[in-house]
């Protein structure tokens, strides 16, 4: 009994991680209706940035990822607004394409640099520091990190409701014809909000980069967890995101209490069958 | 002038250069089914790669560029093509040859649950979908123990080499099992290439290819003159199954040995497919040989330089996806108005003569 709820806590600490790859996703998405096949990738590619920020500079990773936070806003930001803006229109197929491609040339620029090898970031005694909370020990490290995606969602909600920001990015996602007239201008509106994706991106790749081992090619494996916890919440709607993480993360730890080889096949079965009972998701909110 | 008035009109695919170009490509084919009597093994070899890639661009093609289906999981067919075949020979004892054919047959089947759980999702959504759908078949078939499990297994050679079809060849070229193995493989590889083509080329003059452009195009209007997108797309996606399955199964014919992740593999069956289709032209079957023949020869001068490879090969799509989305041949065929697989029904005879120029919309 008490291995069972401990395999239900562990599986929601995990939805954190989970919620906290597709916040980013589900964000672009959101505002320009964006897939971005790089999210993965780019969440790796911040991994490599603090890691080379603690090893270079000797930083804390904690400081490390302030540090990488408004480095990797310019890198979104940029990627928005000299390559991305370009492929957004009715057509499906430069966006995706292009990201594709964008996805590979990360993934083989990494491996030049950095080589194949795998890599962790360390965070010293916090890695195996653990708090009990009544009869199951729990690690610092996985709680900060739903901690931390509690702390995003809330953040981002603020965002989006509470600042002119938040109301241009909306604007702009309903119609962006009609917000260019009221003086928004959509193409920089889509950069910053792929910026600060690409912020939160940073927030993920520390809690990857200092959880477990990662290498340049985890990357596509990171984007497909995200795009199941979108699809699972539901688009549109980050609290439905963390749901959807805490979903996947729960089916992969009882899949790896049965077997260890199936902890990512339960993902993915967990997946499937959401889309079979609740195509739209749990929480559905945008109509596409 | 009353002559021309008494012509009748006529609805036309075929221009010009496409005749020239049917009988060019007949001797292309001719001289392709010769080749094993003058090139060498190496060259036949290159041939297979080029032949095999050709064939799973070409069934890409069909399902992003006319169907509007961008699937980055298709290796989930190349892979369980490839694991059926394994199966029929290793555990069924079937010959290598039948055993292709059925593989394709089960990759079909394996697209029919799929298509139910991908076409719940829309456009890039359905790209995602399809690349869980082929992580989940890889994980699948790497618990089957059988078969190897996560390392994988190789054929026997016993069945690779007693063929039935490699003494004939055998005798008929003088050679040993293993290069009569090459050529088989690289007949066979030439077969689907054609087949593949041919196929394509009718599906899209058919008044079903015409529904497809027509759902590609702008879906409402699509359907509210009566077109079923949702049957066409399904057939689509199943037929390209079919291919993707033949093409990997005759892969890992040539490889014998197989293993997940191989078989499964992003990059070797999708990205390089993309890469192919986006960097020859999207939605035209001219297009994917001119990317096949761009990539081969990238492949050969850049082999040596690893991940430089594909970062470049990575560059170059983006490139042209951004400044020239209809690929090479879209560049080719907006300067000339050459098609060598036309498409778009022209009227023609009737007392307006009409312009042997096509637009690059095929």
């Amino acid at each position: 009994m008490t291995s069972a709820f401990d395999t239900i806590i562990q599986g929601i600490l995990l939805g954190g991680l989970y919620a906290l790859f597709a916040a980013g996703l589900s964000l672009v998405f959101g505002i320009m209706r964006l897939v971005n096949l790089a999210h993965g990738d780019l969440i790796v590619l911040a991994a490599f940035l603090i890691l080379v920020l603690v090893t270079a500079l000797g930083l804390n990773p904690f400081a490390a990822a302030l540090v990488a936070m408004p480095l990797m806003f310019i890198v979104g930001w940029a990627l928005q607004f000299f390559l991305l803006n370009r492929t957004l229109g009715a057509d499906i197929l430069p966006p995706l394409l292009v990201t594709f491609g964008l996805s590979i040339v990360i993934q083989n620029g990494l491996l030049e640099v950095f080589s194949a090898d795998s890599r962790r970031i360390s965070v010293g005694g916090l890695e195996s520091a653990s708090i009990a909370l009544g009869p199951i020990n729990v690690g610092v490290m996985p709680l900060l990190t739903l901690v931390s995606a509690i702390a995003v969602i809330i953040g981002l909600n603020q965002l989006f409701y509470r600042t002119s920001l938040g109301r241009a990015f909306r604007a702009t996602s309903d119609d962006p014809v009609t917000a260019g007239l009221m003086g928004i201008r959509p193409k920089r509106i889509f950069a910053t909000a792929t910026g600060i994706a690409m912020v939160v991106v940073t927030i993920a790749a520390l809690y990857l980069g200092t959880r477990a081992n990662f290498d340049p090619t985890i990357g596509p494996a990171r984007l497909i967890y995200a795009f199941e916890a979108v699809i699972i919440g539901g688009l549109g709607s980050l609290w439905g995101t963390l749901a959807g993480g805490i979903v996947i993360g729960i089916a992969q730890t009882f899949g790896a209490a049965i077997n260890p080889e199936w902890q990512i096949l339960a993902g993915h079965l967990a997946f499937l069958v959401v889309l079979l009972v609740r195509p739209r998701g749990l929480f559905p909110r945008a109509v596409d | 002038m009353t002559d021309a008035s008494l012509t009748q009109w006529k609805v036309e695919t075929r221009t010009r250069a496409s005749a020239i170009s049917a009988v060019i490509g007949a001797l292309v084919i001719v001289l392709a089914f010769a080749a094993p009597l003058f090139a060498s093994r190496s060259v036949l070899q290159d041939l297979f790669f080029i032949l095999t890639m050709l064939a799973l661009a070409q069934n890409w093609n069909l399902l992003a560029g006319y169907a509007g289906l961008v699937s980055v999981g298709q290796q989930a067919f190349v892979g369980f093509g490839a694991y059926a075949m394994f199966a029929l020979v290793i555990l069924a004892g079937l010959d290598p040859l039948a055993a292709i054919l059925l593989a394709g047959i089960a990759s079909a089947l394996l697209a029919i649950p799929t298509a139910f759980f991908l076409f719940r999702l829309q456009g890039a959504y359905f790209a995602i979908g399809s690349w869980v759908i082929a992580e989940v078949v890889r994980l699948a078939l790497a618990q089957w123990k059988m078969l190897g499990g996560g390392t994988g297994t190789s054929l026997p050679r016993e069945a690779t080499r007693d063929m039935p079809a490699l003494k004939f060849i055998g005798d008929l070229f003088g050679v040993k099992s293993s290069g009569a193995g090459d050529i088989l493989t690289y007949w066979l590889a030439l077969l689907l290439a054609i087949a593949t083509i041919f196929l394509v080329y009718r599906l899209l003059r058919s008044k079903q290819g015409l529904g497809l452009a027509a759902v590609r195009d702008n879906q409402e209007a699509a359907r509210s003159v009566g077109v079923d997108a949702r049957r066409m797309k399904t057939l689509v996606y199943l037929a390209a199954a079919f291919g993707t399955g033949l093409a990997g199964a005759l892969i890992y014919v040539q490889k014998a040995r197989i293993s997940p992740d191989a078989a499964f593999s992003v990059v070797d069956w999708t990205a390089y497919v993309i890469f192919i289709v986006v960097i020859g032209g999207i939605g035209t079957i001219e297009g994917p040989i001119v990317g096949v023949i761009v990539f081969y020869i990238l492949q050969t001068l850049l082999a040596d330089y690893g991940s430089w490879y594909l970062l470049i090969l990575g560059l170059i799509g983006i490139v042209i996806m951004l400044f020239a989305p209809r690929g090479l041949w879209g560049l080719f065929t907006g300067r000339t108005g050459i098609q060598l697989f036309p498409v778009r029904r022209r009227l023609t005879g009737g007392p307006l003569s009409s312009s042997t120029k096509g637009g690059p919309h095929g």
